[in-house]
């Protein structure tokens, strides 16, 4: 039912600023590594069960859907802890300025970026040396 | 300004005040989150350091004291923040009530369910044989 009413446009109508996206994108990433629980939980159990049902998991970990899920619950973990310190901060009272807000949004797309990146060099080396 | 304007006329008359819970879910979610930003960093660091490890590998390096110690601290705050953090995505998004009860319900069933797979599979491994 409509509302007779004047309402406030809804989100489609803004031009996004990188802040929004960061909101948003701290939701969507928790929730992906909500989801990606269920392979760190596999992973353990798969551990205690023993020698067959770990190379099953690190079998999965190691084929190529499981490399996508990884680097994308790679990338989400990094930008949650990112972005999750910039929620601290403002926990405390601090970086509300809109200057600020917007600087340390890209603070967090570049750490969040390069720690992927580097984490996927590193580990990528171990697998090839 | 006085803060007992605020209060109910009932509320003055008993005497009551808050107890100091109201910001207990905050609060869980913002101590999981810090506990989590030294715990997310070391087991990745770690996920790295054994990449294509065999079950004696990882067993091993799982059995040893620290390591065992480390990953129920990231299991019991993995699966607090994820059952806080789900709990108001379910809130903000799930309006028809009897769909949200069921889901707050299910989710929080799921994350003691999978911390506690968790936490019994790292045991397992760490006083087995």
């Amino acid at each position: 039912m409509p509302a007779s009413r004047p309402l406030s446009p809804h989100l489609q109508i803004y031009k996004w600023p990188i802040t929004m996206a960061l909101s948003i994108g701290h939701r969507a990433t928790g929730v992906a590594l909500a989801v990606g629980t269920l392979l760190l939980v596999w992973w353990l159990v798969a551990l205690a069960q023993g020698p067959d049902a770990f190379a099953t998991a690190q079998g999965f970990v190691g084929s190529w859907l499981g490399r996508l899920l990884l680097l994308g619950w790679s990338f989400s973990l990094f930008f949650h802890l990112a972005n999750g310190i910039r929620h601290l901060f403002w926990d405390a009272g601090l970086g509300f300025e809109i200057k600020i807000t917007t600087a340390s949004s890209w603070a967090v797309v570049a750490a969040s970026v390069a720690l992927t990146v580097i984490a996927w060099i590193a580990g990528l080396s171990a697998v090839a040396g | 300004m006085n803060a007992d304007r605020l209060r109910s006329p009932l509320g003055r008359a008993l005497g009551l005040g808050s107890a100091k819970e109201g910001v207990e879910h905050w609060w869980m979610q913002r101590m999981t989150a810090v506990a989590l930003v030294p715990l997310a960093l070391w087991f990745v660091a770690a996920l790295i350091g054994h990449v294509g490890a065999d079950h004696a590998a990882a067993a091993a390096w799982l059995r040893s004291p620290l390591t065992a110690v480390a990953m129920i601290l990231l299991v019991v705050a993995t699966f607090v923040h994820t059952a806080l953090g789900l709990q108001v995505v379910i809130e903000d998004y799930v309006h028809h009530e009897a769909t949200k009860i069921a889901s707050l319900v299910l989710v929080r069933l799921a994350c003691w369910a999978l911390g506690a797979a968790a936490l019994f599979a790292v045991l397992r491994v760490a006083f087995g044989s």
